[in-house]
């Protein structure tokens, strides 16, 4: 599968001296879901705005499916629909008019009908005529998705699509990304909610100090970095940890009632069977076991701190 | 060239317009009447004719190019600055659009909508005084010319400000007193001495005169003058325009 964005070499330092990417290599594939990761300050906005034409980069060459960005921005550019992070419309533009505009903006000849349909799928259809003003943020939020679609674009950004955003809407932003795949839109995600990348993204690359520090499928990612954490209730409370047991990772909870084992789950040798017999033979009883696997948010915390 | 989006663009420009009726036509139309009350019959009964020309007839020209000058600049900076100021120019930014292409659809919703304001005060003042157009193509000629100038100007200026002061700034500063000083409401031959000559470095002198010129036939400085000067501040606004689009200069940092 041939990638739909390449960014190579991509550098940007601002006018104060502020080095906000060091050298930027990255492929999108076509039709996928990528997430990118990163700490506030990490530099996904600014990596955002270099492809979609809104930041000058220093140096570096990206191209959208095949269209170099400076020397092809017309092709390259009508492709793209960008949802930035801040509500930012004119407010005293009805919606009606207002997703009109994106899309003349971006040369598409006027469609009504496909123009209703958007409105409709972000239900925004009853407050076609109110003015931008009047709605309410998550509307706006809606608003500002349906101007970024209007021009059918087959890569779509969500910059940071779910902050401030309640539980409803939500469900239906992600609803209608899906949708959207399934449309073969290829869409790309920046969040520093780990949840929003783990429900939705096919692959996940994570920023920091304006460096890609990686790229993974977020299954592999998960499988590879990930911990198992397996947790047990004791019958008793125990005062401190027997010398017998020193040999494994445990981790006694401050009233003593639970103890917390955390092992590799990639490993040929847990040690969970071990552990158990151990506990047994130092007369330690539980009255209940579970296990869990660590999550993105964890993966992503045990990154960063890697990171020097 | 991406047609489309030009005509999306200027649609909204023209839109802002009419929905701010009072504030872009209705106000300059008041403002322009109490000119002539002031200074055509109050102070003007008192004043003899200039060139030949009654003074309320006289100063209907200056008068026109005082609006056309501001609101050129205001619609134009304000067209621009806006979108900068509450950040929905990242859409502008990221659309398939030449600078070009940008520069027309603003350029062409400001200059249009001073122009439609200049015939607006002409008509105004057709109600106060008697007027005569003898070269009506110089006088369209100019009055195109001077708003499509001014308003490129003001999208400089709206490109350049970084807060609501610095937008006023340049026309409450440079252009409303040289506009004033420009000979709106005398002939710079009524000055005297050496102010004559320190006139001539007032560019708006040049406009007027020549705007004057289409008018009555009279004119301060000659024809070919005029019509020279306001092209090379044509020329300057678009160098300086070419040059802020080349370097991205407080659009794309």
């Amino acid at each position: 599968m041939s990638s739909i964005i390449s960014i190579s070499g991509v550098t940007k330092t601002y006018a104060t001296g502020f080095k906000a990417l060091k050298e930027i290599n990255l492929d999108i594939e076509r039709g996928e879901i990528f997430a990118l990761l990163g700490p506030n300050g990490a530099g996904k906005t600014t990596l955002i705005s270099i492809v979609c034409g809104i930041v000058n980069r220093s140096s570096g060459s990206v191209t959208v499916d095949g269209h170099d960005i400076s020397r092809d921005y017309r092709a390259a550019r009508s492709l793209i629909g960008l949802v930035p992070q801040e509500l930012t419309i004119d407010a005293f533009e009805t919606v009606w008019a207002t997703v009109n505009y994106s899309r003349g903006l971006f040369g598409k000849p006027p469609n009504k009908d496909f123009v209703e349909k958007v409105l409709r799928d972000l239900s925004l259809w009853e407050k076609k005529d109110s003015k931008a003003i009047t709605l309410s943020g998550g509307m706006k939020r809606r608003l500002m998705i349906a101007k970024a679609l209007s021009h059918e674009p087959r890569v779509l950004f969500l910059d940071e699509p779910t902050a401030g955003v309640d539980v409803e809407l939500r469900q239906d932003m992600w609803a209608m990304v899906r949708r959207l795949r399934e449309d073969g839109v290829t869409i790309i995600l920046t969040t520093h909610y780990i949840e929003e990348a783990e429900a939705m993204a096919d692959r996940v690359g994570v920023i920091n100090k304006g460096e890609i520090i990686l790229v993974e499928g977020k299954a592999e990612l998960m499988r590879k970095l990930g911990r198992k954490q397996m947790r047990l209730e004791l019958r008793a409370p125990l005062a401190a940890l027997p010398e017998s047991l020193s040999r494994y990772a445990l981790e006694l909870s401050g009233d003593g009632n639970q103890l917390t084992y955390t092992y590799d789950n990639q490993s040929d040798r847990p040690g969970v069977a071990s552990l158990i017999r151990d506990l047994e033979t130092a007369g330690i009883q539980f009255r209940d076991l579970d296990t869990k696997n660590s999550s993105l948010e964890e993966i992503f915390v045990s990154l960063l701190r890697q990171e020097p | 060239m991406n047609l489309r989006a030009v005509w999306a663009i200027y649609r909204v420009e023209m839109a802002r317009a009419f929905r701010t009726v009072l504030q872009s036509i209705i106000s300059p139309v008041i403002s322009t009447s109490l000119y002539f009350v002031v200074f055509g019959s109050a102070i003007g009964s008192r004043i003899n004719e200039i060139d030949g020309i009654a003074y309320g007839a006289f100063i209907v020209p200056g008068l026109m190019m005082l609006s056309l000058l501001t609101q050129s600049i205001s619609n134009a900076s304000f067209a621009i600055y806006f979108p900068k100021f509450v950040g929905s120019i990242y859409e502008l930014l990221s659309a398939p659009v030449s600078y070009l292409e940008i520069i027309i659809a603003y350029v062409g919703g400001a200059a249009t909508k001073s122009i439609m304001l200049g015939l607006i005060i002409l008509a105004t003042a057709a109600l106060f005084v008697p007027l005569r157009i003898e070269h009506p193509f110089w006088m369209i000629a100019f009055l195109v010319l001077t708003a499509v100038t001014f308003s490129l100007f003001g999208f400089i200026i709206g490109i350049w400000a970084k807060t609501f002061e610095q937008l006023q700034l340049v026309p409450l500063l440079i252009v409303t007193p040289l506009t004033f000083l420009g000979g709106s409401f005398y002939s710079i031959h009524m000055l005297p001495g050496i102010w004559k000559t320190i006139t001539l470095f007032n560019p708006v002198v040049y406009l007027i005169s020549g705007f004057r010129w289409s008018f009555y036939g009279k004119a301060d400085v000659s024809v070919g003058v005029s019509l020279g000067m306001t092209l090379v501040f044509l020329a300057i606004c678009i160098a300086i325009v070419a040059w802020i689009f080349k370097t991205g200069y407080r659009l794309r940092n």
